[in-house]
């Protein structure tokens, strides 16, 4: 996904999907969400990488399942009523991939305003700034609106 | 078959015909006499001429014209075939393919250059290079007053669209015309098909006329007709010893016979004119083959589930019926499979090409053999090896074959062999490159191994592995880069596309004697029958067409005791826990299963937990984000709608000890 995507609109706002993932609230653009579901059971791979180390069925094609709390320096944590899959598309090397994404719990889907984006700061955040595109204040909160693309690759 | 685009239709179509005339020009290189090549190559390109004028290619239709011009003066004998003509021939065929596909690519001179070759060599100045073959350049300015023409059509000649009466007419213009048709093989009213042809006709032609412009009436049917052609007594009839070969001579008009004569021809002619003839084939999309792929694997899966509930269910009926829903859609499937199916000569066929630029290049002059082009394979299969092979021919004959003179010093004949043959053996498929070169020099592979830090001085390897350090990247023995090898790119490339292929390579040589690689893969990419296991709480499908035989693990080997070796009817096989490999973490089952699977010409043993029994497996690949993940070669939905991963068994046991097992050799 580009920072140019389709879903930003002409006034700069942008429609996000709005999850917390451990103890950060995430923003992804809307337009690369293709569904929520609720948990199914997941096969791991043996060997994988730690982030996508399960695959997981939907709708008769085999997906990894991403867990990124790990990407973000937080610890893994269990399956709770409010954890949903959000199933999204990224494209790699020019080929859309398809990829289920566990999120805590899913809010709502929203819009943000583009044009209020702030760097992220040198110090004070624990991530890998790669990993993140930029930080944007919504309502009283900064919401991390993630490079989903360099946090799997 | 709504909105096909016309002119993507006349590109595919055109793609075939190059390719016809490209084996066809090939051909002629080593039969230069042989007419029926000659007309074969012909009619490829007044097809293309006329096709590519009506879609509009006018650039092609007026390039080809002039090759045709150019080539229509072999046809008539007056110039020889020689190889260069050959040559600036497939030039010319290459050009055409680029006027087509990419037109403003070109620059006009490269097409007027070709030609102005084509032309000296077809010989405005029918010198030196135009010999004009002996015999006919006392015949070709005799015109007879007139002709006596016979000839009688294949009875199916109507289904396929042709009208004789337009040839006829066709005749006509030509000079006055006599027509008798010949009635003797017409059938009773009864017994009469009307869309069977069964008469034929005797034509006398008056006017000088040549035979090649009655012979051009017939162009387009002339493998599927006898046709005698004799000069008018009028004429004398001294000057034509026997009627060119193009001519049968005067064979009987018995029309289910007629089609014999020309069969050779009609093996290597035209595509267009094989689709014809055998009126049953359709040219259907390769998406929509591989969305019918699709849907059959999903009915596949959903039958597993079917059957799954029925075996739970007490009711006989939901039983025969899930049965009869089993039979079917593994028939289904083979069907499918069988549709995707195309024989690999397809693909031998573009190597000709390939063997026949770089032997000239080189200098080394080369045989190419081809075996075995009937073999089937996936057509998606046959694509991807296109690649792999380009890069093993390549080498056989820049690295393999030695130069003349060291052939000449080694006893060899001066021309080098370079075979390339495919059979089924088992469930896979054997493709092999071999070559009667120098063969390899695994001192001098190691050496180079060593020196870029592949193995370690030292270390005990057997040649097949020393060998396989041939497909490892950057790895190149060549002392001098060339234009076409030597840079250590390409092999590793073939290794990369087998394995992705779920193949494997074998690499045997005889020093002084050549160098084999055989290429070993399934027959499909989509469906395997598979061997369905459980590991801990995993369950893992071990491909079917890799297991030799489950035995239970003796008690003995419970316990790990630093060795995992079995003892299987005297032979020594080693094994590896999976439970270890894929890191199960619950109570192992108290009696452990063996698998035991090869892996080429090796034995190996991988132990589960349990042994669920077979399954159909549709094969879904792994995403691109698990790309670093070796040990599995896919993953499937099993009944129960979860995902099981398929061990990919080469890649656990030979390949390169991937990292669970490295780890696992660590650890024991």
């Amino acid at each position: 996904m580009s920072d140019a995507s389709a879903t930003v609109r002409g006034d700069g706002t942008l429609q996000v999907v709005m999850l917390r993932i451990g103890s950060e609230t995430f923003a992804l653009d809307a337009g690369m969400v293709r569904e929520i579901i609720d948990p199914i059971p997941a096969t791991r791979v043996a060997g994988a990488r730690s982030h996508l180390d399960r695959i997981v069925n939907v709708r008769g094609n085999v997906v990894p399942l991403a867990d990124i709390r790990e990407r973000f320096g937080m610890k893994p944590a269990a399956t709770t009523p409010d954890t949903r899959f959000v199933v999204i598309e990224v494209e790699i090397d020019g080929d859309p991939v398809v990829v289920a994404l566990v999120a805590d719990k899913v809010f709502e889907v929203r819009e943000i305003d583009f044009g209020n984006q702030q760097p992220v700061p040198k110090v004070g955040a624990p991530w890998k700034p790669e990993y993140i595109k930029g930080i944007v204040k919504c309502d009283d909160e900064f919401v991390i609106m993630p490079d989903i693309k360099k946090t799997l690759i | 078959m709504t909105a096909l685009d016309p002119t993507d239709v006349f590109r595919a179509e055109a793609a075939e015909l190059l390719a016809c005339l490209e084996t066809t020009l090939l051909d002629l290189g080593d039969r230069p006499e042989d007419r029926g090549l000659i007309d074969t190559a012909f009619r490829a390109l007044h097809t293309i001429k006329g096709s590519g004028a009506m879609f509009g290619f006018e650039q092609v239709a007026a390039f080809t014209h002039d090759f045709e011009t150019a080539f229509d003066r072999v046809r008539r004998g007056e110039v020889r075939v020689s190889v260069d003509l050959v040559n600036v021939s497939l030039s010319a065929k290459d050009h055409i393919r680029t006027l087509i596909e990419d037109p403003d690519a070109t620059a006009p001179v490269i097409g007027e250059a070709i030609l102005a070759e084509l032309g000296r060599l077809v010989g405005g100045g029918a010198g030196t290079a135009a010999a004009p073959l002996p015999g006919e350049a006392a015949q070709a300015p005799e015109v007879p007053a007139g002709w006596r023409i016979g000839f009688s059509f294949d009875p199916d000649i109507l289904r396929n669209g042709t009208n004789p009466l337009a040839l006829l007419d066709e005749l006509r213009d030509l000079g006055a015309c006599t027509v008798v048709p010949r009635l003797d093989a017409l059938p009773d009213l009864e017994a009469l098909d009307p869309e069977a042809l069964a008469i034929g006709w005797d034509v006398t032609l008056l006017g000088a006329v040549s035979r090649e412009a009655i012979e051009d009436v017939f162009l387009f049917v002339r493998d599927e007709m006898s046709l005698s052609l004799a000069p008018l007594a009028a004429a004398p009839e001294a000057p034509s010893p026997e009627p060119a070969p193009v001519s049968e001579p005067s064979p009987p008009p018995v029309p289910a016979l007629a089609a014999s004569p020309a069969a050779p021809a009609a093996a290597r002619a035209t595509p267009r004119r094989t689709e014809e003839r055998a009126a049953t084939t359709v040219r259907v999309e390769a998406q929509r083959l591989d969305a019918l792929m699709d849907r059959v694997g999903e009915l596949v899966i959903a039958q597993a589930r079917l059957s799954q509930l029925a075996g739970l269910q007490e009711d006989p009926a939901i039983k025969a019926i899930s049965e009869e829903i089993e039979r079917l859609s593994a028939r289904l499937r083979d069907t499918t499979i069988g549709i995707r199916m195309v024989p690999i000569g397809s693909l031998f066929g573009r190597f000709r090409r390939l063997v026949h630029d770089l032997s000239r290049d080189l200098g080394k002059p080369v045989d190419f053999v081809t075996e075995g082009e009937e073999t089937e394979l996936d057509k998606t299969m046959i694509e991807r090896l296109a690649d792999p092979l380009v890069h093993l021919i390549r080498n056989a004959i820049d690295h393999g074959i030695e130069d003349p003179a060291r052939r000449g010093a080694a006893a060899k004949a001066a021309t080098g062999r370079i075979a390339l043959t495919a059979e089924h053996v088992g469930a896979q498929v054997l493709v092999s490159v071999s070559d009667d070169g120098a063969g390899l020099d695994a001192a001098r592979i190691r050496a180079k191994a060593e020196e870029k830090g592949l193995v370690q001085p030292g270390a005990v390897l057997t040649d097949q592995q020393i060998y396989q350090f041939l497909f490892a990247p950057g790895f190149s023995t060549a002392r001098e880069i060339s234009a076409l090898s030597g840079r250590g790119v390409g092999m590793d490339v073939v290794k990369k596309t087998i394995e992705s292929l779920r193949g494997t390579i074998d690499v045997s040589t005889d020093p002084g004697a050549g160098t084999t690689v055989v290429l070993r893969l399934p027959l499909t990419l989509a469906i395997i029958e598979g061997l369905l296991i459980r590991v801990g709480d995993g369950r893992y499908v071990v491909p079917l067409s890799a297991v030799e035989e489950c035995v239970e693990l003796p008690e003995s080997e419970r316990s790990e005791r630093g060795r995992d070796f079995l003892d299987i009817r005297g032979d020594l096989v080693p094994f590896l826990r999976l439970r270890q490999l894929f890191g199960a973490t619950d109570a192992p089952d108290p009696h452990q299963k063996v698998i035991v699977v090869s892996v080429g010409e090796a034995r190996v043993g991988l132990v589960a937990d349990q042994i669920i029994g077979n399954h159909q497996t549709v094969i879904k690949s792994l995403s691109k984000l698990q790309a670093d993940v070796t040990t599995f070669s896919g993953a499937t939905i099993l009944g129960d709608g979860t995902a099981a991963l398929i061990i990919d068994v080469g890649q656990l046991v030979t390949g390169g000890r991937a990292d669970p097992v490295r780890e696992f050799q660590e650890v024991a």
